[in-house]
This record gives structure tokens, C-alpha cells and sequence, in this order.
């Protein structure tokens, strides 16, 4: 049959008689959206929606009835309990009256923010400078914090407590994972063995970390009590004292994240080109030398990455806590995931979800800032 | 030049440089490789020792465990088997019969789910010994959840990486706008939840159709990544409460079905960041010869990509069957009683009326952790490989 010629249309015939056309083909023709939608879909139903609706929990009074839940909007009364009402001891700390170390601290700290949004103003257009604008702001209300309870004695918040544990804690974790990759990535035998030796611990549940670190650091049944019974005068047991409890913790959680900084600055140790490195070697460079000059430059985008996603998890820190010292004693070793899911246990869901909110914000602010500050630059560094 | 190759001759070096200088390029002088192997020795102990002390207090009793520390089974104390015998005989329906029965009914519901219109399913035993309901509940919710999310997250991830997409801004506005619309009619205005979706849904695909042409700005593939991604950035607490209430409203608490879509989500972000990377980095050739000889894009999909990235596939497989089988908060929150997982279970051993059990916890634990330590063995292969690296690499 000959063929009709210019205008065949998609689903039609030469002839012009349409056919129906099939499932297989619809669906064909739809692919761009039936490959994406399940995802967005799931998202959009388990993260963003309640991630909206966790807003409303925030500014309201909820009670649990017999016909479901009663909302009873109490605007910003969940968030001011935290830093002004009841609720600041726990949140916050005890801010009381600034010690002269903690006034230079957070002089120290304005002056800083000032300049360098000062210097900023320069390079960056308006959209950058509300970001810095924001990220100025947060350092300045935590430095305020730092400057009223930690360095002027008092007892510190979940809030400080959380930080602690990120930035201690990352930073801790940093410089151990990396020097044991660099000492992996050095040439000598049996790498491997270590490689899988020192995987295993990232992938343990984290509550069984938290059970096997309680019975280790266990100071009557644990294996080290000849050691903590040889070196405490008057039962002193890490459990209760604040400082000491809140250090077992982050070592415990560093216990079980090294590896994945590890494994990470591993991988990008072993991708700088070996021949560099021998050829500062015969150059008579030491091996200090090459480590700051040849490989340090070419892992440093990989470096701050690893950081970030590190930083990111460790915002969520909860299981260790809530095992080993269920937050305490008093409330010294409570994250603030810790913190929402005990008020959560008290009914009082508005102030839990306002806790919740608030380590959205203080998460979402040191991430973004971190990214943008210091992650770009490195990525762009890296590129030119 | 001619100092250095003088130097990493043998013969002419004395005692402090043979110890303190590399024999050759490329090698480690004994001094330094002596403290590599001491740190390295050093810092394996201190991995190696909390397991070694979880497993040995396994095999303890309670005067071995309450005397003061023991360190070396046979020398120190007697091993027995109390603590694992404890798990079974405790529990009234912990014989080998009703287990059988159970795996049985397992084998059975597994088959009947996928032919679900054709069998019915059994009901599972209602009575059953805890451990072993746990272990089945957690095998069954990070099977299943790993499933969805590797499938639906791969799909995601190979869409972002080879199709243009270009969601226009004012279309994702609508969409906020409609969602706030929801929560504010449902929360304090008493509309029930399922009129207000659909009459909203409803809307957004009228209004999409209509106002939808005349916006301009759109987004790209980028965003849309970017956006996926970040919501590894959310704390778990904060969605948990909002879910717990919408499993509530739907009476889906306590079921595996809640915990196997939650945990799936969680887990989303890192999958389509894993796949979407090596997507990227197959040849596009490939799949535009298999477009010209007419197969679809599922067809490609099924048969031409995934089975180039099968490495990648199962080291993201093998990850995220690991998170899941260790995730906790949500299954604090959206599971009681029923399907309670290991971690729950292990985690309502710590608050015990005889005090904490260290020697049955210990064999919660080692049961728990034994099918992870596995795992992390089977995914150090893939990572030695440098299978996950790309992502990171960035």
C-alpha cells in the first residue's frame, strides 16, 4: 500500500484512522513522570508535609481527646517557655550574670561578626549578605550563651550540649579518621585487614554501641575498674559529674563514626597520584612536609564534604545518650533530639515540636553556613 | 639528584639512617613502619574490645558478671551458655515446634503477599517468644523497606540524571500554598483530613492546568537533586510527631506497612544520591542505540542500565539494608507492641524489674549485631573498591 505521505500524525494510521493506543505506549509516553513521581510523591507525604504540619504542633496547645486532637493556637508561647519562661534552664542554661571572661568572649565574637560582614559587603550581592546577615546573628546568640553559662560557671543547656557534641566531637573524629587513613594509605602490608577491622564499628546498631560502651566504661563490673578503682578518691564515677559524662559520650559516638571519616579520606588518599608523592620523596622532602604540601591540597574538597555529611548526622545524635545515661545526670547529656522525645513522653507534644523546630534551625543554619563559607570555596579552589 | 640516588644506596648507609630513611621510592623506613603498625595495631584494639567484651559477657553468669571483671574465658571464669538459654526458656512459646509453625506461616504469607487476590493471608501465631517476633519483624520491615527504597530511589535517580525536567516555580507555590491551606483547615477548622487532600488535590491539578501555563521561572534537574538531598538534612524528630499522627488518623500504628514507608523515606536521599552518580557516569550511548531500536524507556531501564551498575546497585542495596536494620527513633515512636524491632526489643531490656541483665542483654546484642557485622564485611568489599566513593568525591 502506498504510503499517504506528509501528514502522519503519532498514533494514527497512514491512512488517518486513529488507533487507540495502547497501555504499554501511554505509559511509554508518560515515563518522564511515573520515573520520578513515586519518589517525590513519598517525600512530599512523610517529609514535607509533615514537616509543615509540625509548624502547627509548634504554635499550639495540644491535647489528645476522645475524637482526635484538639489544637488550640498559643502562637509563639512554645518557643519564648524556651529561651525566657520555665523551660530556659533545660534549653538554654542557666544564664545568669556574665563573668568577665564570658563579656570579653562575646565582645570578642561581635567585634568579629562586624568585621567580617563588613568585609563582605564587598563581594557578595544582598541575597548573600541575608545569609551572612543570619549566620552573624546565630554566632553571636550562641556566643552569648557560651559567654552566660559556660565561662561564667553555670550549667549548660541542651543546646550547648548538642553543639558540643558536633563540633568536639566532628573535630575529634576528623583528625583521628584521617590520620589513621594516612597511615593506611602509606605502603605497607595487610591494609586491607585494617580496612575491614576498622569498618566494622559504623556499621553496629547504634543503641548496641551504647550497651556495649555501658558496660565498658562500667565502673564497678566494667574491665577497666582496677584502673578507675586505683585513680578515684571518694567514689567519683564518670556518671556523675556533667562534664566528664558529657566527654564518655562524644568519645563513645566518635567510637563509632571515626570509621566513616575513615573510609571516606581513604578513598581520596588513594586517588592522589602516587608519582607525586614519590617525587617529593626523592626530592628529600619529609614525610611532614609532604602531607601539608602535596597531599593535604588535593583532599581538602573531599575533606570538607566528608565533614559536612558528618556534621549533618551528628545533628541527630539521640540512641547514645538516651542508653547510656538516659541524659543525665540531671538533664547534662541530653542532645536536643533527646530533649524533644522526653517532653514528647510528658504529653506535652507543642513544646516538643518546638524543640524539634528549633534543632531544624540551629541544623539548617550551621549546615548552610559551613557549605556556603567554607565547602564552596574549597570546591572552587579546587576547580580553578 | 645524584645525593639522593647516592643516599638509597645500600652499602654506604650507616645504622641511624638504615633505620630512619626509606630503602627505596616508594617504601617506608623500618622506624616509621614499626609506628605505623603500632598505631594501627593500637587502634584496632580499641574496635576490637567493646565487641570482645559484649561477646564474652554473653557467656557469662550473673556472679561472673557481678564479682568484678573477668577478661579470658576458661582462665578466668567458666563460660556458659545461661544467658542464650535464658532468651528461649523465658519466653513460654520459645520451643522448636511453634518456631517452625511460624516460619512456616512466614514462608507462606511471603508467597500469598505477592499473589495477594488469588490466597488470602494467614494470620500470623498470636503468641509467640519475643525475640524471635523481633527478629522476624525487623528482617520483614528492612527487607521490605530496602526494597522500596532501592526501587523507587533508582528510578528517581536514573530520571535525574538523563531526563530534563522543569518544575515551574509558580506551580510549586501553588503546591506549598494548598498544603498550608490543609494543615490550617484540618487543624483549626475540624474538616476531616481526607476532603481536605482531595479537594485540594483537586485544585492543584486545576489550577496547574490553567494558571500553570503562564508562569515563566522554572526549575531544573539540579534543584530538584538538591531538594531530595537535603532532606537527610531534617532531624528525624521533627517529621516523627506529625507521622505518628497521621498513622493515627489512618489506624496504621503498630503495622509493618508504617515502619517499612517511613523507614524507606529515610533512607531515600542517600539512594538517589548514590545511584544518581553512577547514572551519570555510563555511557550515554548505550542507551540512545536501544532508543533507536524502538525499546521504552523501562524497557532501557530494566535491561540496559541497571544491569551495567549491578555493583553500585548492590553496595547501595547492602547500606541501607544496614540503616534500616538499625534505625530506632521512628520505631520508638510507631511501634509498640507488635512489631516491635531488635532495637526496641534490645532496648526494653535496659529497663527491666531485676535491674539490667548484662549477660542477656550481651546475647541481644551479639544476636542483633552478628547479621550487621556480616553485611559490613560483604560492603567493605564494594568500598575498597571504591564503588561508593563517587558520591563523595562530589
Amino acid at each position: 500500500m502506498p504510503n499517504a505521505g506528509a501528514d502522519v500524525r503519532p498514533g494514527g494510521t497512514p491512512a488517518g484512522i486513529l488507533q487507540r493506543e495502547s497501555w504499554g505506549e501511554w505509559l511509554d509516553r508518560h515515563s518522564r513522570t511515573f520515573f520520578i513521581a513515586p519518589a517525590v510523591v513519598l517525600i512530599l507525604i512523610f517529609a514535607i508535609f509533615p514537616t509543615f504540619y509540625s509548624i502547627v504542633f509548634a504554635l499550639s496547645r495540644v491535647r489528645f481527646t476522645g475524637e482526635g486532637l484538639k489544637f488550640r493556637l498559643v502562637w509563639f508561647q512554645n518557643f519564648a517557655k524556651q529561651f525566657l519562661g520555665n523551660d530556659q534552664v533545660h534549653f538554654l542554661g542557666k544564664v545568669g550574670a556574665m563573668s568577665w571572661v564570658g563579656t570579653l568572649f562575646f565582645a570578642a565574637v561581635i567585634v568579629a561578626m562586624v568585621w567580617w560582614l563588613y568585609r563582605c559587603t564587598r563581594v557578595t550581592s544582598w541575597v548573600g549578605m541575608i545569609g551572612r546577615l543570619i549566620s552573624a546573628a546565630m554566632a553571636i546568640f550562641v556566643a552569648w550563651i557560651i559567654g552566660g553559662t559556660l565561662l561564667s560557671g553555670n550549667p549548660i543547656g541542651t543546646l550547648l550540649t548538642t553543639l558540643f557534641y558536633v563540633v568536639v566531637g566532628c573535630a575529634l573524629q576528623f583528625v583521628i579518621g584521617t590520620g589513621l587513613a594516612f597511615l593506611c594509605s602509606q605502603p605497607i602490608s595487610g591494609k586491607n585487614f585494617f580496612r575491614v577491622i576498622f569498618f566494622i564499628p559504623l556499621m553496629i546498631t547504634p543503641l548496641g554501641v551504647g550497651y556495649a560502651m555501658k558496660m565498658v566504661a562500667d565502673i564497678t563490673k566494667g574491665p577497666f575498674q582496677p584502673l578507675f578503682g586505683a585513680a578515684t578518691v571518694d567514689a567519683w564515677v564518670w556518671s556523675a559529674d556533667p562534664w566528664a559524662a558529657r566527654i564518655v559520650m562524644m568519645i563513645c559516638d566518635s567510637w563509632q563514626w571515626i570509621p566513616f571519616i575513615f573510609i571516606t579520606m581513604l578513598a581520596a588518599l588513594e586517588n592522589v597520584p602516587r608519582d607525586h608523592v614519590e617525587a617529593a620523596q626523592v626530592d628529600g622532602a619529609s614525610g611532614i612536609q609532604i602531607f601539608k604540601e602535596i597531599v593535604w591540597p588535593q583532599i581538602v574538597p573531599v575533606a570538607v564534604t566528608v565533614l559536612l555529611i558528618r556534621m549533618i548526622e551528628a545533628f541527630k545524635i539521640v540512641d547514645l545518650p538516651n542508653i547510656m545515661t538516659g541524659g543525665g545526670p540531671g538533664s547534662s547529656t541530653e542532645s536536643m533530639t533527646l530533649h524533644s522525645m522526653y517532653i514528647w513522653r510528658a504529653n506535652d507534644v507543642g513544646t516538643s515540636a518546638a524543640v524539634a523546630y528549633l534543632l531544624l534551625l540551629l541544623t539548617v543554619v550551621t549546615c548552610a553556613s559551613f557549605f556556603n563559607y567554607v565547602v564552596l570555596g574549597q570546591l572552587r579552589r579546587a576547580r580553578v | 639528584m645524584s645525593k639522593a640516588t647516592f643516599r638509597l644506596d645500600k652499602a654506604d648507609r650507616s645504622l641511624m639512617q638504615r633505620l630512619f630513611e626509606p630503602p627505596a621510592v616508594g617504601k617506608m623506613s623500618p622506624v616509621a613502619s614499626l609506628l605505623a603498625y603500632a598505631l594501627l595495631a593500637a587502634w584496632s584494639l580499641v574496635v576490637l574490645f567493646p565487641i570482645y567484651w559484649v561477646v564474652i559477657t554473653s557467656f557469662k553468669d550473673a556472679a561472673a558478671v557481678n564479682q568484678g571483671p573477668f577478661y579470658v574465658p576458661f582462665l578466668d571464669f567458666e563460660p556458659t551458655l545461661d544467658a542464650w538459654r535464658a532468651q528461649f526458656t523465658s519466653d513460654p512459646y520459645c520451643d522448636v515446634p511453634s518456631i517452625a509453625r511460624q516460619i512456616g506461616l512466614l514462608a507462606y504469607n511471603s508467597f500469598a503477599f505477592i499473589v495477594s487476590p488469588v490466597v488470602t493471608l494467614q494470620p500470623m501465631e498470636p503468641q509467640i517468644c519475643k525475640i524471635f517476633l523481633a527478629f522476624t519483624n525487623s528482617i520483614v520491615v528492612s527487607i521490605a523497606a530496602t526494597g522500596i527504597c532501592v526501587a523507587v530511589g533508582a528510578m528517581a535517580a536514573y530520571a535525574l540524571a538523563r531526563i530534563q525536567y522543569q518544575p515551574k516555580i509558580g506551580n510549586v507555590a501553588i503546591f506549598v500554598g494548598l498544603i498550608v491551606l490543609i494543615i490550617i483547615a484540618t487543624s483549626y477548622a475540624g474538616v476531616p483530613w481526607w476532603l481536605a487532600s482531595s479537594i485540594a488535590l483537586a485544585l492543584f491539578f486545576f489550577l496547574a492546568r490553567t494558571l500553570g501555563r503562564r508562569f515563566v521561572l522554572s526549575l531544573g534537574n539540579g534543584d530538584i537533586l538538591f531538594w531530595i538531598i537535603s532532606q537527610r538534612i531534617l532531624p528525624p524528630i521533627v517529621v516523627v510527631i506529625p507521622i505518628y499522627i497521621m498513622f493515627q488518623e489512618v489506624r496504621l500504628l503498630d503495622t509493618h506497612l508504617a515502619l517499612i514507608l517511613v523507614y524507606a523515606v529515610a533512607n531515600l536521599p542517600i539512594v538517589v544520591w548514590l545511584m544518581r552518580d553512577f547514572f551519570v557516569s555510563l555511557p550515554i550511548e548505550l542507551e540512545e542505540s536501544a532508543q533507536l531500536d524502538g525499546a521504552s524507556r523501562f524497557r532501557i531501564f530494566w535491561e540496559v542500565v541497571l544491569p551495567l551498575t549491578r555493583p553500585g546497585l548492590a553496595a547501595t542495596t547492602l547500606l541501607t539494608l544496614i540503616l534500616n536494620w538499625n534505625e530506632y527513633l521512628f520505631a520508638v515512636f510507631l511501634a509498640y507492641a507488635k512489631v516491635q524491632t531488635m532495637p526496641i526489643m534490645v532496648a526494653a531490656k535496659n529497663a527491666g524489674e531485676k535491674g539490667v541483665l548484662w549477660w542477656e542483654m550481651s546475647a541481644v546484642i551479639v544476636i542483633m549485631i552478628i547479621p550487621v557485622i556480616l553485611m559490613a564485611i560483604l560492603l567493605t568489599r564494594f568500598i575498597s573498591k571504591g564503588v561508593l566513593m563517587g558520591a563523595v568525591k562530589g
